[in-house]
């Protein structure tokens, strides 16, 4: 969340002609980067502590047993990051081409291809060694991740289809077609009042990480994260998105392949959520089934609008959702509050972040602290 | 304790068959009693079960707890507890994720919980199983009827209830009450419980009408509010003028049908109030008898059975009272076949059967009781019913 804010501080001419000094430069940044977002998540609070007292609660008690529930304890923290490993993987698959300045919102399909396919060539795969079975799983899940979402944007790229409602459509098919397969072609006979394909087998699983119960999904979704983040912040690609998404027509004029970059990205972007999918077939479910739909591609876009289509501002914006939705039962059984009350506070925090960001860079403190300059504003 | 401390730092691959394994051995060692001392996982709470206070029971959901169908029976079995002294602790909208794991968690953590209620069906394989393992001395029941003796961790029950025989004189209520000889059914997924349903709903209209078909239309999956109105819709203009359904929530359902007019007969919970004027029936659970069952006998230390199953004799089962529209040829009618089930006189699934294909499916003077296990892998649709699989 807040690395991203530096790159666009430092190239700032007005800053270099005033000679600040780059640490302090960097310094503003951090601060604007930090406090905006800090603040709107204290706005938020406050606003759904009203909510939930016109509901008749006390704020005080909702707000202590909500860290119970999300970091309170030992098995708190680690429930929490457990419900945010799969929401680094499907923010990525909005960020990523959120960064072209494309608004893609299909991850759940792309979730559930991945995830389907995985589990159909691990049945095929019987004998071979786990660490063979899980690399072949990751690569299938990544290609059908990444063809579905490649798709919206390849229409994008030559047909100019709106890569929102493609993506959305896509995501309604992946889900169609995977539910037929699980029915059908891919049923394992065994299963009969809960269609599944056949299990990956219990070798094959993964299990939690050393010294922890959160399975190896969180590692692949922090490795993730970061590796996107050099991808997009860091690199000549990344750079090339970036000009796109501010402009795709200087973009097209100054010599970029602006349609590969399109299919590219979208590509990657649907091969993360598709690895989200393999790895809830392979860490949780054992198999693929119906199951494997269950919101995290949704969840997925509110991870990284609010992270600012950071792939580093993901992570902790993941375990913030995480640790409410792992505190949104303890309100649910404590209180006896409706599963609603957690989706009210994720509505308050996406509203106020979105408009926090009319703040950034506007609050006069950090812009001279940040230029070390008087009454500049950028 | 150490079971847990232990299987924690094992190896990944051999974790959950040492973990399975050592849950057994510390079983068969020491019977556990449900409300022996907490699990040992590491973060015991302030308030977790102190020995001498209340039992606390925790409820898990798969979708809303109101939504006049399957959740809200099973939270009308959870209120029920409330008169025997134990603490509620409910969770709705718990997806079949490792979140209904961790919900489980939390509450045997945080809450103290000691006797939980998971009460989807795909909540089972492999989240309770798991959990179960885990936790060898919290008691974990869940609907579904999958208990496998010997393989099935033995802190784990399942129950289940044989529903087609509610649905069965739903049938004979449409039956006698459909003007046009036509029924509408709207199912979820094609899967062996939800055939059985929609088979025994036809059998009984046609054994007091044997003019009758039955249309079936599936919509794909448990909740699916729109579909499941186009679904009706189109039964109705099919010609239906009685429907019922087997979704997760039979509200949208039962909605429409009244608002164009027609019959309806309720599924999971008593739907009258949707629509007061063409609600005929309905097959509903009565999950507070298997609950307060449960319940009392594990507060008292008592042994309770793995696998638990019944229908209208054991009291699993129930009819919504009769709407104004139902005749009293139609009242009598089905009273007689519920008592003739109740008493087990009358058999659904027998001889001479066939499927709407034209297949033999059970051969004359063979009768398949709710226990034949037969009935579980069904996989036809009766003869009588428009619809293919």
């Amino acid at each position: 969340m807040t690395a991203s804010a530096v790159p666009g501080a430092m190239g700032d001419p007005e800053a270099e002609r005033a000679g600040a000094p780059a640490l302090l430069l960097r310094a503003g940044a951090f601060l604007d980067g930090l406090v905006v977002p800090t603040g709107a998540v204290l706005v938020s609070i406050l606003l759904f502590g009203a909510f939930v007292a016109l509901a008749g609660v006390s704020p005080i008690e909702v707000f202590a047993q909500m860290y119970r529930g999300a970091f309170g304890t030992w098995f708190s923290t680690q429930n929490s990051l457990q419900r945010a490993a799969p929401l680094m993987l499907t923010g990525l698959c909005t960020a990523l081409p959120a960064r072209l300045g494309l608004t893609v919102i299909g991850g759940e399909g792309a979730l559930y291809v991945g995830g389907v396919a995985a589990a159909a060539v691990a049945s095929q795969l019987g004998g071979s060694g786990p660490y063979l079975v899980l690399t072949i799983m990751a690569i299938t899940s990544m290609i059908f991740g990444g063809l579905w979402i490649g798709t919206a944007g390849l229409l994008r790229a030559k047909r100019g289809v709106n890569e929102t409602i493609s993506s959305l459509l896509l995501s309604y098919i992946g889900i169609a077609v995977s539910n037929h397969l699980i029915e059908g072609v891919l049923r394992d006979p065994q299963s009969l009042n809960k269609p599944s394909t056949l299990p990956i087998g219990e070798q094959n699983m993964l299990g939690p990480l050393p010294g922890l119960d959160v399975h190896y999904g969180l590692l692949y979704g922090i490795v993730a994260c970061l590796a996107c983040w050099l991808l997009m912040d860091h690199s000549v690609l990344g750079f090339a998105a970036r000009i796109v998404g501010g402009n795709p027509r200087a973009a097209r004029l100054s010599g970029l392949g602006v349609p590969r970059l399109l299919v590219t990205v979208c590509a990657i972007a649907g091969a993360m959520a598709g690895l989200a999918g393999m790895i809830e077939v392979a860490a949780v479910h054992g198999n693929a089934n119906a199951s494997l739909a269950a919101g995290y591609g949704y969840t997925g876009i509110l991870v990284a609008f609010l992270a600012r289509h950071s792939p580093l501002g993901i992570i902790p914006v993941a375990l913030i959702l995480g640790g409410i939705s792992a505190s949104g039962g303890l309100l649910q059984r404590m209180f006896t509050l409706p599963d609603a009350t957690v989706s009210v506070l994720q509505g308050i925090l996406f509203v106020v972040i979105l408009a926090s960001e009319t703040y950034r860079g506007k609050v006069d403190w950090f812009s001279r602290l940040a230029l070390g300059i008087k009454g500049a504003s950028t | 304790m150490t079971i847990t401390r232990t299987a924690r730092y094992a190896s990944r691959r051999s974790l959950l068959c040492f973990s399975g394994a050592a849950a057994l051995a510390a079983l068969a060692c020491s019977k556990s009693t449900p409300e022996a001392a907490p699990t040992g996982s590491a973060s015991a709470t302030a308030d977790a079960a102190k020995p001498g206070s209340a039992l606390t029971v925790g409820f898990i959901y798969v979708g809303p707890k109101d939504d006049y169908g399957y959740n809200q029976a099973h939270a009308e079995g959870a209120k029920s507890l409330s008169a025997l002294g134990v603490k509620i602790r409910e969770e709705e909208k718990v997806p079949e994720t490792v979140d209904v794991q961790k919900t489980m968690e939390s509450m045997i953590n945080l809450d103290g919980a000691k006797l939980l209620f998971p009460t989807s069906f795909g909540y089972f394989e492999p989240h309770i199983l798991k959990m179960a393992e885990k936790y060898p001395d919290v008691v974990f029941l869940h609907c579904g009827g999958m208990y496998t003796e010997g393989k099935t961790p033995k802190n784990v029950g399942s129950y289940f209830g044989y529903i087609d025989e509610a649905q069965y004189v739903s049938g004979v209520v449409a039956g006698l009450t459909s003007k046009n000889n036509k029924l509408g059914f709207v199912a979820a997924k094609p899967i062996p419980q939800v055939l059985r349903n929609i088979n025994a709903f036809t059998l009984g209209a046609l054994s007091v009408n044997p003019k009758i078909t039955t249309s079936v239309i599936f919509t794909g999956d448990w909740s699916l509010p729109v579909k499941e109105a186009e679904a009706t819709n189109s039964l109705v203009d099919q010609g239906a003028d009685v429907v019922t359904c087997h979704v997760d929530s039979p509200k949208v359902v039962i909605e429409t049908a009244e608002k164009r007019g027609i019959y309806s007969t309720g599924y999971h919970a008593n739907q009258a109030t949707l629509a007061p004027k063409g609600y005929l029936t309905g097959a509903e659970w009565n999950w507070a008898a298997v609950y307060k069952d449960y319940v009392e006998k594990i507060k008292a230390g008592q042994p309770w059975q793995h696998l638990v199953r019944g229908g209208f004799k054991e009291g699993f089962v129930k009819m919504s009272p009769y709407g104004a529209a139902v005749s009293a040829e139609a009242k009598a009618k089905a009273d007689a076949a519920k008592e003739a089930l109740t008493t087990g006189k009358l058999v659904i699934f027998k001889g001479p059967l066939k499927d709407n294909a034209g297949k033999e499916i059970i051969a004359a003077g063979t009768e398949r009781g709710q226990t034949d296990i037969e009935l579980e892998k069904m996989s036809y649709l009766v003869a009588g019913v428009n619809g293919k699989l």
